[in-house]
């Protein structure tokens, strides 16, 4: 019997701890107050970068940059539930969550200024390096996950997606291979309604992205993404079940891209400003302010404090990123294969003899 | 006459096919309301309606899958794949199904389809946005190839290509979509597809090249002139599946020496063709090896070093003097 309309959003509810006032409609679970204004103060400096990082495009010190803004609950809920031993499979928009599990920010600049060491994740960040094309990386999560499991590890895996990547046939065959193998992996779109200027409903004829996991097996959730305490209480306990063998599970986190696609993007030419200034009321940083102003945690004090720490944050993340451009192009050659073939070798030397003679 | 640049010249081109034949549609990503990545698509939902220029779901192979049973079915749709470098996406779907119906089906069906994509380096595109991956559909047999160097080949090629009865994969380079403009004339007209073009006349060397690397061959070729008093014959090929051998072989008969240029990586390259080619056809017209200068058997950098590692002016200058003192 085909699924009845409507039902889905009612099958697949959304989840919610911390409204769009700021007020709490839940537990808070795993985290603590305290803790919040941690999160707060790395919301707000995330926030910076991003905007910095749009600056440096403009400025032209950096290529095409794609923003997060506007998933900052998402994207730390997702990272900060995960365990120790976890890990991270990102996409280009996912500097907010690979700061969180040890990534430098100025990865971001990196993969934005086509730096060869974008994807040099230090060795202690248990991060894939992030993927531009659509939904690859969906695969390689289940790989991963699946290789947790064979090598008996207590750890599990969360890969990113975008609602465009949805589509792809790798993300369905992802979701098939994780439940047919049962991998500890948690599926975790970040749904933020657009695919460049492809809108949702568009993208799908289905209302939610989370009942795609009926047709594959597992258990599905729809979170809203702009509040973190729900977003982190859900990651932690699915990541502790996907631990426990129960996994896969499928979570869509409901979020809205506030800027553009990237720097080369215009959005005025796909959506109403109206549809934004909606989204823009629940931001997940202003809903988070909220909450702590309410509850006495954060005074205008505490908020220029972070607006400062912030600005100095992004400026050493700046400093850094600035440091690397020393690299030496011949690098270029130096992991095409774990060793130089001798049409490399040759290549090479070429190579370097004509960036000399450039220089001069 | 007007004065297009590239984007302009293959978004007249569209508008002029969907305007002259029902049967086409263009489909792709952000192809609709957006316009395109590039804008190529601009304005045609507008005058032809969603129905015909489709916004589809994220997905390259889908896209080109549909594409063949749409053309298979009486469709000439005109596909776009949003960069060169997602068409790994799709390559069962180009290699296996569109370049073989034909074949597959004692000519009973085709799959008349064109898939536009941009291609090429130099503009600071993040990774997997800057191949030149010709080589791999040239070695396709069922599928041709196609790549305009300027903004009148571009519309004659695109226009070419969509009344062509087999599957084409057009590629535009990116870098050139806007960098100039050309007399385009306002109504319809083919450039013929398997027809290289010479692009300049000359005598002492022939340089072969095609799309993104045009711009780079020209600009070697007046430094010859200025610089080293050599007049090289300048060779276009536009379209790369099938190769126009006998433009080719004429020129270099007539030059006895030869470069190829492209961007794409060197091994097993196009360069490699065209070589292997002169020397089956002309060998003993030659006074020299035929020359090479094209992209390092690295993959496509990134991009902060893309500048070093893309062939320029001074490369083929150097190598066609090398040829002329072999
Ligand atoms: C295979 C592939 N096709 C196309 C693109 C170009 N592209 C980059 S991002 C994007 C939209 C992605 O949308 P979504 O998955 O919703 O993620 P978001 O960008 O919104 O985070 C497209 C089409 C790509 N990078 N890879």
């Amino acid at each position: 019997m085909p699924m009845q309309a409507g039902s889905m959003e009612e099958q697949f509810p959304l989840i919610q701890r911390l409204n769009e006032d700021g007020e709490l409609v839940g537990e808070l679970g795993i985290v603590d107050e305290q803790g919040l204004v941690d999160v707060y103060r790395s919301m707000v400096m995330l926030r910076r970068f991003d905007e910095r990082a749009w600056n440096l495009q403009r400025q032209g010190v950096i290529g095409t940059y794609a923003p997060f803004k506007g998933q900052e609950a998402a994207q730390l809920g997702a990272a900060y539930g995960l365990g120790a031993r976890d890990w991270l499979v990102p996409t280009y928009r996912d500097w907010a969550a690979c700061w969180a599990r040890g990534v430098p920010l100025e990865h971001g600049l990196f993969f934005a200024k086509g730096h060869p060491r974008m994807g040099a994740v230090p060795e202690e960040a248990r991060v894939f390096p992030a993927q531009v094309v659509i939904a690859a990386q969906t695969l390689h999560g289940v790989g991963l996950a699946w290789s947790l499991k064979l090598r008996r590890e207590a750890a599990a895996a969360l890969v990113t997606f975008g609602d465009g990547a949805a589509s792809q046939g790798d993300t369905h065959e992802a979701m098939n291979f994780g439940s047919v193998f049962g991998v500890p992996l948690i599926f975790f779109c970040e749904n933020n309604h657009w695919a460049i200027s492809v809108p949702l409903e568009r993208q799908m004829r289905s209302e939610t992205v989370a009942q795609r996991a009926l047709a594959y097996g597992m258990e599905g959730f729809r979170v809203d993404g702009n509040d973190y305490v729900a977003v982190v209480n859900l990651v932690h306990d699915l990541a502790e079940r996907a631990r426990r063998g129960e996994g896969p599970f499928l979570v869509e986190a409901v979020t809205y891209r506030l800027g553009a696609h990237t720097t080369a993007d215009d959005p005025t030419k796909y959506r109403a400003s109206d549809e934004e200034q909606r989204w823009e009321q629940r931001d997940p940083i202003r809903r988070l302010e909220r909450f702590l102003l309410g509850r006495g945690l954060l005074d205008d004090a505490g908020i220029a404090e972070a607006e400062e720490a912030a600005l100095q944050e992004v400026e050493a993340t700046l400093e850094r990123f600035r440091q690397a451009l020393e690299e030496d192009p011949a690098v270029l050659f130096d992991h095409v294969y774990a060793e130089l073939t001798p049409q490399l070798a040759a290549q090479r030397d070429r190579f370097v003899a004509r960036a000399k003679e450039v220089e001069h | 006459m007007a004065k297009l640049t590239m984007a302009q010249a293959l978004n007249q081109a569209l508008g002029q096919a969907l305007e002259a034949d029902e049967r086409v549609i263009v489909l792709g990503e952000d192809v609709g309301r957006d316009g395109g990545v590039f804008r190529i698509t601009d304005g045609l939902i507008d005058r032809f309606g969603a129905e015909r220029v489709i916004d589809t779901p994220l997905a390259e192979s889908g896209i080109v899958g549909t594409s063949v049973g749409l053309a298979m079915g009486g469709m000439r749709p005109v596909a776009e794949i949003q960069f060169f470098g997602f068409i790994y996406e799709t390559m069962d779907q180009i290699a296996s199904q569109a370049a073989r119906v034909r074949f597959r089906s004692m000519g009973r069906f085709s799959a008349p389809l064109v898939i536009r994509t941009p291609y090429g380096g130099g503009v600071k595109a993040p990774e997997i946005h800057s191949d030149s991956l010709e080589a791999l559909f040239v070695h396709t047999p069922g599928i041709k190839v196609v790549t305009p160097s300027n903004p009148y080949d571009a519309k004659g090629l695109l226009l070419a290509a969509i009344d062509d009865p087999d599957p084409v994969l057009f590629l535009e380079p990116m870098r050139l979509y806007r960098a100039f403009r050309d007399e385009v004339p306002e109504e319809p007209y083919r450039v013929p597809l398997g027809v290289a073009n010479v692009v300049r006349a000359g005598r002492d060397i022939t340089l072969i090249g095609w799309g993104a690397s045009m711009p780079v061959v020209l600009q070697a070729a007046d430094e010859l002139v200025a610089r080293h008093d050599v007049v090289p014959e300048v060779v276009d090929l536009r379209t790369l599946s099938p190769l126009d051998e006998s433009t080719i072989i004429q020129s270099v008969q007539r030059t006895q020496r030869a470069v190829v240029v492209h961007e794409a990586v060197r091994s097993a390259g196009l360069g490699a063709e065209v070589a292997a080619l002169i020397q089956e056809r002309a060998l003993l017209y030659l006074e020299a090896p035929v020359g090479r200068v094209s992209g390092y058997d690295t993959p496509y950098p990134m991009t902060m070093f893309e500048d070093l590692w893309l062939p320029d002016a001074t490369q083929v200058v150097s190598a066609a003097l090398a040829a002329l003192r072999f």
